[in-house]
């Protein structure tokens, strides 16, 4: 690491031309990253640490935007150079890596093609050598049979290899710079491992610097030496990592930590418990209270699922034909008791939301029982189907698409009450404001319109329209997963409290093992489609039993820079696919007991 | 964590007047509407107005000019074009909008039908659609207004079914795209039957590119009355329409280009007018725009 800058920001700040008006969105920052450093920005959304990133690269719309302030790279000033020369530096100079592996790359060109443009374009390199190149950086990043796949297009690709292949394609030119925009954000969290171990390994190769922009403490806490926390467009603290993570002197950089649950911090807890509450202006925290004695197990439990088996049939073929079905839920039981959080966790197309889908028949299982609240759900009839709504609501993930942007908030949250008759219309009105209240929103919001909130209102209002018809039992299918940590931490707290109040049963399905960790009474792990692991929320993560459960536990990145260096060793396994030939007989799967109620699966 | 979470000013509670609002902010949805409410004003007050007959002919006034006598000036008949313009406009503003009415009022529900059922549903609708579409829009009309007899009514029936299909497909098209949303999903998880879901979940999601498709459509259909009146089928003669009096004046062109211009003027004023009120209509109803 020598000490001369290889990028040098002095005073940026972008401003966006909106409504005939400039309005800054990031201002006067300022840092260095130096050659080999990993410099992270942190901040939830709309701090404006895309916008930097976005800025450095001139990647921003030049009509609609403005960047003011010294952008020097490798002691040339960016900010000064005309478009031709900007692009002399993209992906030569300084390369960039997105989120979104899936839609990054170009469909219709085969991966080998897309690397090698880059080479022949800006090394001018032959088509022979540059094919040569290309298989080498499909190595250098861990790809299996690299030759092989040279001519494969993106759709044949996983989306941990789709990145893999984004990070090959920026380190064809052996960029100074590396900028990677949340590039695990997308990605299943033993895949975003990987991608981390890669790029830490990538870098002392070659000796790059990287930028590394993300809102992940986790990330930020394994991958960067220094880090900058952003908070709405301003920069708020820089440092080294360990000493933002342990010493930090804004508040903000405080409540933030506070904020973020990390893994294995509940293990002198019995219960639930709430995410401290840190004040911005002091950055002093009250402590965390445990949320005791809601469960009601002695007292036959509300929520009973046997053998639940789900599949969708896979047509193809001419005559479209049943070829084979993909087996999502697979002979999975588990009970819920009155006042209890039983968490579903599991890695994408594990099966954890068409369980919760299953359970409120939004899709049809395939055989089983689920007993809920004395409703044999499966065996209803459409009219008592709508009536078993009553007893089960649901608690989606993105809060921008779970609420009908033409109906006002109001209307929204008293149309369950005065579709199911249970009242009059002034009771509805009544009902309304209460639960607004309950949630922690003012009841005068009730005559505007989705759009005008936040994710994190948005969320509190479909909780709010959740609870409007008193259920027993919420299926949250990962509603806290897309809030940014400060809020992720509020909705979480306001459930445990709804769950004190009103003794509700949750259903909580995530993939956040941190998260589930905090609020959870039982956990089950779900892997294919299956549950291999269930049990009281302290064996499970204090002791693993499924090598899955472990893989997926040490995965997890954990916001403390004291234990970097701990490698996960480079795999490169892909998660396995649930889809089954037509005449697969699944096994009967045997579980072993490891104590009270903790289930593992043997075989 | 106190990170207060920032919300946007309150509101006026007042709902129903929310899209009234909008639209007389918007400049282009008032201009719009003030053109079609100045033809259809012109349209229903015909009989009052003190205009020469629409329908008398005049020898010793064939093809004039624009004049203090006759302001428009007058066609190959004699018969004054301001006149005709004004009682042609009932006929023109008539066919292009029921008979738009007609094609949203049937093309739409079926088209939800089909996005939201799907399966056999879907393919049943979907075949006929392919069928109709298969046939040119024009000659439909033609075949439909002869089958039905020659009269107004019976052209913007024509008209207006040989459309729908148009209507069916954008509507299915976006149903399929609203279905997949999460709200959706919340409406069943509530406990909502298929009739509220489709009516107060998907129809309002759905309206924005049925309402700019509409307001061409009635251009379309305004011409297409032209055609049916030229074969005989829509408007009857001497009675006027503005597409009939383009129909006629196509032959005269270059001895009496103001046959042409006015009704063509009119129309391209119509559809102007129906597309920025379309538009505004568009913004107005959607809570999200500002």
């Amino acid at each position: 690491m020598s000490d001369a800058p290889i990028l040098s920001v002095k005073n940026l700040t972008t401003s966006f031309l909106v409504d005939g008006r400039w309005k800054s969105v990031v201002r006067g920052v300022s840092f260095d990253v130096r050659q080999g450093e990993t410099v992270a920005i942190v901040g939830e959304s709309g701090s404006g640490k895309s916008v930097t990133s976005l800025s450095i690269m001139r990647l921003l719309a030049p009509m609609s935007s403005r960047i003011e302030g010294e952008i020097i790279l490798n002691g040339r000033d960016l900010t000064k150079l005309t478009d031709k020369q900007m692009r002399e530096i993209r992906g030569n100079e300084a390369s960039m890596i997105f989120q979104e592996p899936m839609t990054s790359l170009n469909p219709i060109f085969t991966i080998g093609r897309q690397i090698s443009e880059v080479l022949t374009r800006h090394k001018g390199m032959s088509k022979t050598d540059a094919r040569a190149e290309t298989v080498r950086l499909l190595e250098k990043v861990r790809i299996p049979n690299a030759s092989s796949r040279f001519d494969e297009y993106p759709h044949q690709f996983s989306g941990g290899m789709r990145q893999r292949v984004m990070i090959a394609m920026a380190l064809a030119s052996k960029p100074k710079l590396l900028i990677a925009d949340e590039p695990t954000t997308a990605l299943d969290v033993t895949i975003q491992g990987q991608i981390l171990d890669l790029i830490k390994i990538l870098q002392e190769e070659e000796g790059m610097s990287v930028l590394f922009i993300t809102h992940d403490m986790g990330v930020v806490a394994e991958i960067a030496d220094r880090t900058i926390v952003m908070f709405r467009g301003e920069q708020v603290e820089t440092g080294p990592t360990e000493d933002i993570f342990n010493r930090g002197q804004h508040p903000y950089t405080r409540a933030l930590l506070s904020a973020v649950p990390k893994l294995g911090s509940m293990q002198n807890h019995k219960w639930p418990t709430r995410f401290p509450i840190v004040d911005m202006k002091t950055g002093t925290a009250e402590e965390p209270i445990e949320i005791s004695g809601t469960v009601v197990a002695e007292k036959a439990p509300v929520l009973k699922v046997k053998n639940l088996v789900t599949r969708f049939p896979i047509h193809s073929g001419l005559l479209s034909r049943q070829t084979g079905a993909v087996h999502a839920v697979e002979d999975i039981s588990f009970d819920l008791f009155q006042g209890e959080t039983l968490s579903l966790v599991g890695e994408s197309g594990c099966g954890k939301s068409t369980t919760g889908r299953s359970i409120m028949r939004l899709v049809q299982p395939t055989s089983g029982e689920i007993l809920l609240d004395g409703h044999d759900v499966l065996k209803l009839q459409p009219a008592e189907l709508r009536s078993m709504r009553k007893s089960v609501q649901m608690i989606f993930q993105d809060p921008f698409s779970s609420l009908n942007p033409r109906m006002s908030v109001g209307t929204a949250i008293s149309e369950p009450f005065i579709k199911h008759k249970l009242g009059t219309a002034k009771q509805a009105k009544e009902k309304t404001a209460d639960l607004l209240e309950k949630v922690g929103l003012s009841a005068d919001m009730a005559s505007r319109y989705p759009h005008e909130f936040s994710g994190g209102q948005r969320q509190r209002i479909a909780i709010a329209r959740a609870l409007a018809l008193d259920p027993k039992v919420i299926v949250a299918d990962e509603s806290v997963s897309a809030l940014d940590v400060s809020i992720k931490a509020q909705v979480c707290n306001l459930l445990l409290d709804l769950q004190q109040s009103l003794n509700l049963a949750f259903l909580f399905i995530s993939h956040d093992m941190a998260v589930v960790e905090r609020v959870s009474h039982r956990v089950a792990v779900m892997y294919l489609g299956e549950i291999v692991e269930i049990g009281p929320r302290a064996a499970v993560f204090e002791n693993p039993q499924h090598p899955y459960t472990k893989k997926l536990m040490s995965a997890v990145p954990v916001p403390d820079p004291a234990r970097r260096g701990i490698r996960r060793g480079i795999t490169n396994d892909e998660l396995r696919s649930p889809v089954r030939k037509l005449d697969y007989r699944p096994p009967v799967r045997q579980y072993r007991q490891v104590s009270e109620g903790h289930l593992v699966q043997v075989a | 964590m106190t990170v207060i979470e920032q919300t946007a000013p309150i509101p006026e509670p007042r709902q129903k007047s929310r899209a009234w609002r909008k639209m007389r902010a918007n400049r282009g949805s008032m201009a719009g509407l003030f053109i079609i409410a100045f033809f259809a004003v012109l349209a229903v007050a015909a009989p009052l107005l003190p205009i020469p007959d629409p329908v008398a002919t005049s020898w010793s006034a064939l093809r004039k000019a624009p004049s203090a006598a006759h302001w428009l000036g007058t066609d190959d008949l004699g018969r004054d074009i301001m006149s005709r313009m004004i009682w042609g406009a009932r006929a023109s503003l008539m066919a292009g909008v029921i008979s738009v009415a007609i094609a949203v009022a049937i093309g739409v529900p079926f088209g939800l039908l089909s996005g939201y059922f799907g399966g056999w549903i879907d393919q049943a609708i979907q075949r006929i659609t392919e069928a109709l579409l298969a046939m040119p829009f024009l000659i439909t009309a033609i075949a439909l207004a002869a089958f039905l007899g020659p009269s107004l009514m019976n052209a913007m029936i024509a008209i207006g079914l040989s459309a729908m299909p148009i209507f069916v497909r954008l509507t299915r098209g976006q149903v399929l795209a609203v279905k997949t949303e999460d709200y959706v999903e919340g409406a069943r998880s509530i406990g909502l039957g298929h009739f509220d879901i489709m009516a107060r979940y998907i129809l309002p999601n759905v309206f924005a590119p049925i309402i700019v498709q509409a307001t061409l459509t009635v251009a379309t259909a305004i011409i297409a009355e032209a055609s049916l009146s030229f074969l005989g089928l829509g408007q009857q003669a001497p009675a006027p329409s503005w597409g009939s009096m383009l129909n006629v004046a196509k032959n005269f062109l270059s001895q009496a280009p103001w046959m042409a211009m006015w009704p063509g003027l009119a129309i391209f004023l119509v559809v102007i007018g129906f597309n920025l009120l379309g538009d505004g209509l568009r913004d107005a109803l959607d809570p999200r725009e500002a």
